[in-house]
């Protein structure tokens, strides 16, 4: 036993992580370090942080038993921790806060941030609003077509959002496109990073504004008569599924489940699924899982959650991949589906397609280990973006009957 | 002593900057972007930079964007950046090669300064790996007598500006301005005080990148650089038809730019 695998500082996780960037961004990079490794020992950050989660974003999350989805999961206790409930509507907002906290303290004015699913580039709009910043939102033009109420929500927000024609339209493109502004821009902006990916800080400071999921469900899972047999989160870039971790970490017994987006299937080459189909290499700034062709082009992913629509993970999942801490299960556009509606029908709750992919893992598991198992999923946001496009993949849209 | 540094030697003996000519490997296509970089050095360059398209060039404008994209489209390896280097050699000029780190981490460091050895090549700028991230780099390029040619921007602090220096062979790469590759209206003054700063930290030779597009700016940088890098302008002149003639028009202008003369 070699002492906590919680909490781990960076910038390196075993071979994972660092920091490959241009030179022109590892000044802004170090400040952002510094003003974190203070701002982390200062208890008024963090009494700061807490009141705008108690107050603001009304936490502690719940957490929720679904027995009636359960009985289609081979009988095993399932409950949610339920992110979906958070103001603006998903776990990004913790992160946010925090690194909208921090803008504040270095002195800019200006936050900029991707989005995929729009989750982020909300989160971010609502923290800029509420604490005074000039915000810029990148989102890759495929995607503000595919979630076009985020972009709307946005804008009404205050933001501007910019849509990214290059590449491949999608979160990578928006990455790209949100460090290009902020070599140029770096004296008055802040990168308000948005998964726990990226170069150090990055991934160790987004986890550690994410932990508050599991520290919390952690008490909560106790306080209904002990810990899960299993955690389970979707995995993108893997902010809310480190959060939903890392807390459990030292829990040996507490299975740690990663649910990746497997698109059409691994075995084709529409997926997202990074950790089961990737291998080692730099992109964004670390070194981690990447889906990559055999000279190192980023090859295109694919999902039906633009949330989950990226060739990368963050340095730590690949980490605990690699020391068998955790699993990372491929979840296919249709198993996720399924689980969405499941969760509607049985439920009433409507999920985000991207807290889909964890739900349908939980489908899986549960048939697995059979009734007296319990599962904890991390429901990492709600599904009121997703509806037109669901009613889509269901044909439940008016004027498509058959 | 390096090729590069026996060359950039030379030229400032001939009292002038050196003008350090950029092009994507692949645009519009392979032959025709080889022929380009032979078209640099017969109409004025004494380095090129040879540069690998790669999927997600984060420190590049939309004009080397574009050409980076189309070339990989068009199916460009890295095999070919190696034949690029070879045939700029063969016509005179001292090749390097310009790449994001993780095509060279994919292809093994060892083997990639191997191979641009084998090639003919002198030394590798990388504008994504630092000193700090970049020490399994500069041992595999050290063992193969490669240069490793690192970036100092306006924001480099003293203390970077030592490490980049020290880690630097070749010459230093002096970012004029915080931002990415691409044409601007003027250099401004950032340029000369990166320079500065980098040769109060020791730097021998420092070459200025980013943002020169003109005869009369190459003939500003080359009052206070030792070189002088172009990129986006070639690009650009050169274009999706391949226009070898417009190329070779701008290349003289720059080069008539870095002996003073406008």
């Amino acid at each position: 036993m070699t002492g906590s695998l919680q909490s781990a500082p960076g910038p390196f996780f075993g071979e994972f992580g660092g920091r490959f960037v241009p030179e022109a961004l590892m000044p802004a990079l170090e400040e952002l370090t510094d003003a974190y490794d203070k701002a982390r020992v200062d208890p008024a950050f963090f009494a700061e942080l807490d009141r705008l989660a108690r107050d603001y974003t009304g936490r502690p999350s719940i957490i929720t038993e679904v027995p009636r989805f359960a009985e289609h999961a081979g009988g095993a206790r399932i409950f949610l921790k339920r992110e979906d409930l958070n103001h603006s509507g998903s776990h990004k907002i913790n992160n946010v806060l925090g690194q909208a906290l921090l803008t504040k303290r270095i002195g800019k004015s200006r936050v900029i941030a991707e989005t995929g699913a729009g989750q982020h580039g909300v989160a971010t709009a609502t923290a800029a609003a509420l604490m005074d910043l000039e915000c810029i939102i990148y989102m890759g033009e495929e995607d503000t077509e595919r979630q076009a109420l985020n972009v709307a929500r946005m804008r009404l927000l205050g933001a501007e959002v910019i849509p990214v024609a290059t590449g491949t339209r999608t979160l990578r493109d928006a990455i790209n496109e949100a460090f290009r502004d902020w070599v140029a821009n770096v004296d008055t902006t802040n990168y308000v990073f948005g998964t726990a990916a990226g170069p150090h800080p990055f991934p160790a400071m987004v986890r550690d504004f994410q932990r508050v999921i599991s520290v919390e469900s952690r008490e909560q899972m106790l306080a209904q008569g002990g810990l899960p047999d299993a955690v389970l989160a979707c995995v993108g870039g893997g902010s809310n599924a480190i959060g939903s971790f890392d807390a459990y970490l030292d829990d040996d017994n507490v299975r740690l489940i990663g649910c990746e987006a497997a698109g059409d299937g691994v075995d084709t080459d529409r997926h997202a699924a990074t950790l089961t189909a990737g291998r080692t290499g730099v992109l964004h700034g670390s070194r981690s899982f990447i889906l990559q062709d055999e000279e190192g082009q980023t090859q295109d992913s694919h999902s039906i959650s633009a949330g989950l629509d990226y060739p990368g993970v963050g340095p730590e999942h690949s980490w605990l991949a690699s020391i068998g801490r955790a699993e990372y299960w491929p979840v296919t556009d249709t198993e996720a589906m399924e689980a969405f509606r499941l969760l509607c029908r049985t439920e009433g709750i409507l999920p985000a397609i991207e807290s889909s992919h964890a739900l349908a893992g939980a489908l899986t598991l549960g048939k697995e280990l059979g009734p007296e198992a319990t599962l904890l999923v991390t429901l990492s946001g709600r599904g009121d973006k997703d509806v037109e496009q669901a009613a889509r993949w269901f044909d439940m849209l008016p004027g498509e009957d058959a | 002593m390096s090729a590069l540094t026996e060359r950039l030697d030379e030229i400032r003996a001939e009292g002038r900057a050196a003008l350090i000519g950029y092009l994507p490997v692949g645009y519009p296509d392979v032959s025709t972007s080889i022929a380009a970089m032979r078209v640099l050095v017969e109409a004025g360059c004494d380095v090129v930079e040879v540069g690998p398209p790669y999927s997600d060039p984060v420190l590049d404008g939309p004009v080397i964007q574009h050409a980076a994209a189309t070339a990989l489209r068009q199916g460009v390896r890295v095999d070919d950046t190696f034949t690029a280097v070879n045939a700029v050699a063969e016509a005179g000029a001292v090749p390097v090669v310009m790449s994001y780190c993780n095509l060279m981490i994919q292809r093994g460091y060892e083997r990639f300064a191997r191979e641009l050895r084998e090639a003919g090549g002198a030394g590798v700028i990388t504008p994504d790996l630092t000193p700090d991230t970049g020490a399994d780099w500069i041992d595999a390029a050290r063992k193969q007598d490669i240069d490793t040619i690192f970036l100092a921007a306006p924001s480099t602090t003293r203390e970077r500006m030592h490490l980049t220096v020290e880690a630097s062979r070749g010459f230093v790469y002096a970012t004029s301005l915080m931002g990415v590759t691409g044409e601007r209206a003027s250099v401004g003054d950032a340029a000369q005080h990166v320079v500065a700063a980098a040769r109060e930290a020791g730097a021998e030779r420092v070459c200025v990148g980013l943002g020169v597009s003109t005869g009369a700016q190459a003939a500003d940088v080359a009052t206070y650089a030792d070189g002088v890098i172009v990129g986006s302008a070639f690009v650009k002149a050169m274009g999706d038809g391949g226009d070898l003639d417009a190329l070779a028009v701008k290349v003289q202008e720059l080069a008539a730019g870095v002996r003073g003369v406008v």
